[in-house]
C-alpha cells in the first residue's frame, strides 16, 4: 500500500482551507449589490391568513421591497414537490397536498413563511418584518402524529381526508399472521422514535443572481445535491429551464440530510433577484433552521417478534405511524417506506415480515431523511425486540442473536432487500472481545459498590447503502434514478481533474477521491484535484446522502478510469510503435510486453493532447473520459456496537463509561476518515437515545426551538469510542465498498436503550432517556430506592 | 453611524457600524473576516470564537462598539501568509479534528484559550469540559479532543502558552 492509495489514513487535502479560515460557505460569498431577504413567518401552527399588509414595511429605511405568497402565484411560481411516490395498499397514490413557497391563504405550521422582506441589509431586512401586517383567524392544530387521523382532528390540507397521506404495507400479512399463531413465544413493544432536528452546524443559505443580458439565474445554496436541486426548481417550481439555471453548492458546512431537499427560500431568493433584478440573499438564523429545516424521524410503532421454544425467530410485524410534518418535504415519503420496512429483517434470517404505514400530516415543520434515514428506526424496532426477547427467554442478547444470523449469502429477505456479503457473527465476536464483555459481570459488582447501576447494550444493525440501482428505485416509486458520474480530465501535463456528481460536505471526497485516482494512475496524489458542487461544471450527478458517495461515486470515477486507461494504452501503443494488446500499463508506466520500451503516464497524456504520434482517422485526440455508473444492487454495511453504561442511582444520570463499534464496511479508502464517520454518527445517535428531542406544545409551538432548549450532544457528554472493523467485500461494485457515513447513527440508539433498560431492569424505555426519564423508571421499577 | 476603531489580526481597522452591529457582523461583513462563522444566535456553539485582548470571546455575544481599541485575533491571525501552520491548527489536520470545517475556527480559538488557561499538559476529561461552550455535529468531539491535547503539546515544546503569530 502506498503511502497516499487505498487504504492509507491520508491528512485530509480540505483542511487547509479550513483550519486558515479560508473555507468558502454560501454565506460567506458576497455578489454587487447584494440585497438580503428576511421572511416574515407565521407564529401560528394552523391558521387562515385574513389578509397582509406590507405598506408600513415598504416605507421603512433601506426596504426594495417586500413580497407575498399572493404574487408568487401571480408569477406563476409552482409549489414544492415530493419526488417519490408511494401507493397506499388499496392502490390509491399518495396525497401531496400543495406546498408554496410562500403561503398565500393559510399556513400549517410555525414558521411557514407569508412574506419576505428585501432589504439593503438584514438589520433593515428585520425591522421592516415586524411591520408586516398579517391577520391570521387562528386555527386548532394536531401535532401529535397518533391524534392526527381521530375523528375530529383538525383537518390540515382540504383535500386530504384524516390527514393521512398513504396507507402503506410491505410482506405478506397471512403468512406472518400464521407464524405468530404458531409461535412459542411472542415479544410486544411499543416504540416512540423521537423527532429530531438535525441541526448541521452552518445553518441553511440561499444567495440568489440574475443576469439580465444572458437571462441566466444563478444560485449559490447549502445543497447536498445540486443538480437535483436545479433539476426540481426548473422543472416543478418553473422557475427557469434547467441550462438557464445554475447551482453552485460551495462548501457546505455539514447536512445529514437535511440540506438534501428544496426549500421555499431557494425558491424564493431566486424568483426575487429576478424580479428586482438584484442579487438576493438569505442566511438562516439558528431560530429558523429549527422552525424550518426539515426534521428527522418522529415515528410510533408497535411491533412484535415470534420466536419458536428454541429462539428462532418465527415473524416480525410492526405497525407504525410516521409524522411528515406541515408538508412532504423532497424524499420525505420514502424513509418510512422504502427506507425503513425494508431494512425490519435485521441481521436475521427471519421467515415472515409484515409492516403498515401510516403517514400522515400535522401541524409541524416537515419530517424527510435525516442521517441513516429509516434505517436507524428500523433497527431501533429490531434489535430492541430482540434484546427485549432474549431478556423474557432467559438467554444471553448475544447467543439469540447467533441462532438467528443469518449465516449464507446472497441472502433474500421478506422485505425485498437481497442481502449479498456479510459475517455477522464476526463482527459481534470482535466487538464482544473489544468490549470485554467476559468481564462485565465483574465491573457491574463494583459498579454496584458505589451505588451506580451498570448495563450492557448491544446493538448487531444492517443498513442499506450504496444508494441505488435506478430500476429498482423506480419499480418503488423514486422520481429519479440513483446511479453517479464521474468525469476523469487528464491534463496535458500528466495532472488530473475528476469531476464528480457527489458532493462533499464533510466526507473528505477531495481526499479519497484523490487516493483512488492516484493509485490507479500511479500519478502523485497532489496531482489530482476534485470538482464537485457545480452544475456548470460538473456533468448531471445526484449528490451526497445515504452512503453513497464510495460504493456509487467511487464507482463511477472506477468505470471512467477504465476507459482512460484504454484510451491512454492507444496512446501509447503509437508512441511506443506497438500493437495495442500489448501495451501494458502499471505503476503510472506504460510498457510494451517483452521489451524495455516504456512511456510515463505524463508522456502519454502529453501524446494524447498534441497528437503528432496519429492521425486523426487513427485516433481523436484527448483524454477524458466519463462514465455514469448505476449499481446493480444495494450494499449492506452491518457491524455490532456494544455500550456499557452506568447509572447514577440519585439521580438517573447515564454516562457511557465504554463504547466499541465494529463495522463491516467492505473496502476501506482511508481509515482515519472512516472512523471520523463512526465516532460522528454515533454521537448522533446517542444524542437521540440520551438527550435530543423536538418538543411542540400541544398548540404547535416548537418548544425546544434553539441552543438552550434542544440539548446538543456537547464533547462532555461523551465517550472516546473504541472502533475496529471486519471486512466482507462488497459484490456489486468493482472497489468493494459498502459505505460508512450513516452506521453510527443507525446502530447507537439501541445500544444505549438497550444498555439503560439493561442496568434498570426495565423492558421500555423512551428516547431520549434522559436523566430525569431514567429517575422516573427507576422509581416505577424499583419503588424501594425512592430516598 | 459611530465609528469604531480596532486592532484586528495585528492591523488597526475601522469602520462606521450601527449601534447594534455585533462584532462577528463588523469582522465578517465590514472586514471581510470570513473565517469566524455564525452557528446559533443564544451564544451556545462557538463557531464565533475570536480573542478579545488575548482571551477568548463569542463575537456573537459582543457590540463593535464594545471593543473599541481592542485587540482581536481571528482564525485568519494564527498563522502568518507565508508562514507555517500555528501547533493547534497543525493538530487538528493531523488528528483529523474537523469534518465540514463550520465550527473548526471556533474550536481552535477556544483550544487555545484552554492552553491559555489550563497549561501544555490537558487530559481528556479537562478538554471535554473546558469545550462545553463549543458545539461540533460532524466528529462526535473524539478527534477533536486528540487534537487539543496534542497541540498543546506542541505548544508546549515551543515553551509558550500563547496563540497568535501576528
Amino acid at each position: 500500500m502506498s503511502a497516499t492509495g487505498i487504504g492509507a489514513a491520508v491528512r485530509r487535502k480540505e483542511d487547509f482551507r479550513f483550519i486558515t479560515g479560508q473555507g468558502q460557505y454560501t454565506d460567506d460569498v458576497v455578489r454587487p449589490g447584494e440585497t438580503r431577504a428576511v421572511f416574515v413567518r407565521s407564529p401560528h401552527a394552523h391558521a387562515n391568513i385574513k389578509s397582509i399588509d406590507v405598506s408600513a414595511a415598504k416605507a421603512m429605511p433601506g426596504v426594495i421591497d417586500v413580497l407575498t405568497g399572493a404574487q408568487l402565484a401571480t408569477d406563476k411560481i409552482g409549489n414544492l414537490i415530493c419526488g417519490w411516490m408511494i401507493h397506499s395498499k388499496d392502490g390509491t397514490p399518495m396525497k401531496m397536498a400543495p406546498h408554496p413557497a410562500l403561503a398565500a391563504s393559510k399556513v400549517n405550521c410555525v414558521g411557514d413563511a407569508v412574506a419576505v422582506v428585501i432589504a439593503e441589509t438584514v438589520g433593515q431586512g428585520k425591522d421592516a418584518a415586524e411591520k408586516v401586517k398579517v391577520e391570521y383567524e387562528v386555527l386548532s392544530a394536531v401535532v401529535d402524529p397518533a391524534k392526527a387521523q381521530a375523528k375530529g382532528a383538525p383537518q390540515i390540507h382540504p383535500d386530504i381526508a384524516n390527514n393521512t397521506i398513504y396507507q402503506w404495507h410491505l410482506g405478506d400479512a397471512k403468512a406472518t399472521e400464521a407464524a405468530f399463531a404458531n409461535a412459542k413465544h411472542v415479544t410486544k413493544l411499543d416504540i416512540v422514535n423521537n423527532r429530531l432536528v438535525p441541526n448541521a452546524m452552518e445553518p441553511r443559505a440561499a444567495l440568489a443572481e440574475y443576469d439580465a443580458g444572458t437571462d441566466n439565474l444563478t444560485l449559490w445554496n447549502t445543497s447536498q445535491n445540486p443538480h437535483v436541486a436545479r433539476l426540481v426548481i426548473a422543472a416543478f417550481v418553473g422557475m427557469a429551464p434547467e441550462h438557464k439555471l445554475r447551482v453552485i453548492a460551495p462548501d457546505v458546512g455539514g447536512g445529514f440530510g437535511s440540506k438534501i431537499f428544496i426549500y421555499p427560500e431557494e425558491v424564493v431568493c431566486l424568483w426575487a433577484a429576478r424580479k428586482l433584478r438584484r442579487p438576493v440573499k438569505w442566511t438562516s438564523d439558528r431560530s429558523e433552521a429549527f422552525l424550518t429545516d426539515a426534521h428527522g424521524r418522529d415515528h410510533i410503532t408497535h411491533a412484535e417478534l415470534a420466536l419458536d421454544g428454541n429462539g428462532k425467530i418465527l415473524a416480525l410485524r410492526a405497525k407504525t405511524i410516521a409524522n411528515l410534518g406541515a408538508y412532504m418535504s423532497t424524499f420525505s415519503s420514502s424513509v418510512p417506506t422504502y427506507l425503513y420496512a425494508t431494512l425490519l429483517s435485521g441481521q436475521y434470517d427471519i421467515p415472515q415480515i409484515y409492516c403498515e404505514v401510516d403517514a400522515v400530516y400535522t401541524n409541524t415543520a416537515p419530517v424527510d431523511a435525516y442521517r441513516g434515514a429509516g434505517r436507524p428506526e428500523a433497527t431501533f424496532v429490531v434489535e430492541r425486540l430482540v434484546e427485549v426477547a432474549a431478556r423474557q427467554l432467559n438467554l444471553e442478547p448475544a447467543e439469540l442473536r447467533r441462532r438467528n444470523f443469518v449465516k449464507s449469502f446472497p441472502h433474500q429477505t421478506p422485505v425485498i432487500m437481497a442481502y449479498d456479503a456479510g459475517d455477522y457473527n464476526a463482527s459481534m465476536k470482535k466487538a464482544m472481545e473489544m468490549a470485554d464483555v467476559k468481564g462485565f459481570a465483574k465491573r457491574k459488582r463494583e459498579a454496584a459498590r458505589h451505588g451506580k447501576l451498570r448495563g450492557l447494550g448491544f446493538s448487531a444493525y444492517i443498513e442499506a447503502c450504496g444508494i441505488a440501482p435506478s430500476q429498482a428505485v423506480g419499480s418503488l416509486g423514486a422520481g429519479v434514478g440513483l446511479w453517479e458520474s464521474a468525469e476523469v480530465r487528464v491534463n496535458p501535463t500528466g495532472s488530473v481533474e475528476v469531476l464528480t456528481g457527489c458532493h462533499a460536505h464533510g466526507q473528505g471526497h477531495e481526499t479519497t477521491f484523490a487516493q483512488l485516482v492516484s493509485e490507479r494512475l500511479g500519478i502523485p496524489f497532489d496531482s489530482v484535484s476534485i470538482v464537485h458542487g457545480d452544475t456548470d461544471k460538473v456533468q448531471f450527478g445526484m449528490g451526497t446522502y445515504g452512503s453513497r458517495s464510495g460504493a456509487v461515486g467511487m464507482s463511477a470515477i472506477v468505470k471512467a478510469l477504465d476507459k482512460i486507461e484504454a484510451k491512454a494504452k492507444k496512446v501509447a501503443a503509437f508512441m511506443l510503435e506497438a500493437a495495442e494488446g500489448d501495451i501494458e500499463f502499471k505503476d503510472g508506466k506504460f510498457t510494451v510486453a517483452g521489451t524495455d520500451k516504456s512511456a510515463a503516464f505524463g508522456e502519454v497524456a502529453l501524446n494524447a493532447y498534441i497528437a503528432h504520434k496519429f492521425t486523426g482517422a487513427e485516433l481523436e485526440p484527448g483524454l477524458k473520459e466519463t462514465s455514469f455508473y448505476d449499481p446493480t444492487n444495494f450494499t449492506f454495511p452491518a457491524g455490532c456496537h456494544i455500550c456499557e453504561i452506568e447509572i447514577d442511582i440519585e439521580t438517573g444520570k447515564s454516562e457511557i463509561v465504554n463504547w466499541t463499534a465494529v463495522d463491516d464496511f467492505g473496502t476501506v479508502i482511508n481509515p482515519m476518515i472512516v472512523e471520523g464517520q463512526v465516532h460522528g454518527g454515533i454521537a448522533q445517535g446517542v444524542g437521540q437515545a440520551l438527550m435530543e428531542g423536538a418538543v411542540y406544545s400541544a398548540e404547535g409551538q416548537l418548544v425546544s426551538g434553539s441552543f438552550m432548549d434542544y440539548t446538543m450532544p456537547r464533547a462532555h457528554d461523551l465517550p472516546s469510542f473504541h472502533v475496529g472493523l471486519t471486512e466482507t467485500k462488497a459484490p456489486s461494485n468493482p472497489l468493494g465498498i459498502k459505505g460508512c457515513g450513516e452506521a453510527g447513527a443507525i446502530a447507537s440508539p439501541a445500544a444505549v436503550i438497550n444498555a439503560i433498560t439493561d442496568a434498570i431492569g426495565t423492558e421500555e424505555l423512551a428516547m431520549p432517556a434522559t436523566a430525569n426519564a431514567v429517575w422516573a423508571a427507576l422509581q416505577r421499577a424499583t419503588p424501594r430506592q425512592a430516598a | 453611524m459611530p465609528a469604531v476603531s480596532m486592532t484586528v489580526n495585528g492591523k488597526a481597522v475601522s469602520g462606521d457600524v450601527e449601534a447594534r452591529t455585533l462584532l462577528v457582523q463588523f469582522l465578517r461583513e465590514n472586514l471581510r473576516l470570513t473565517g469566524t462563522h455564525v452557528g446559533c444566535d443564544t451564544s451556545q456553539c462557538g463557531a464565533c470564537v475570536i480573542h478579545v485582548d488575548g482571551i477568548a470571546a463569542k463575537s456573537c455575544t459582543l457590540l463593535a462598539l464594545q471593543c473599541e481599541g481592542a485587540k482581536i485575533t481571528t482564525i485568519e491571525g494564527l498563522a502568518a501568509a507565508d508562514g507555517p501552520l500555528h501547533p493547534m491548527q497543525e493538530a487538528f489536520r493531523e488528528h483529523h479534528g474537523l469534518q465540514c470545517g463550520y465550527c473548526t475556527p471556533g474550536m481552535i480559538m477556544s483550544a487555545l484559550d484552554i492552553v491559555r488557561r489550563r497549561g501544555n499538559d490537558l487530559d481528556e476529561h479537562t478538554i471535554r469540559e473546558q469545550l462545553d461552550g463549543n458545539i461540533c455535529r460532524c466528529t462526535g468531539y473524539h478527534n477533536i479532543v486528540k487534537a487539543i491535547a496534542a497541540g498543546a503539546k506542541e505548544m508546549g515544546k515551543g515553551g509558550t502558552t500563547q496563540q497568535a503569530a501576528e
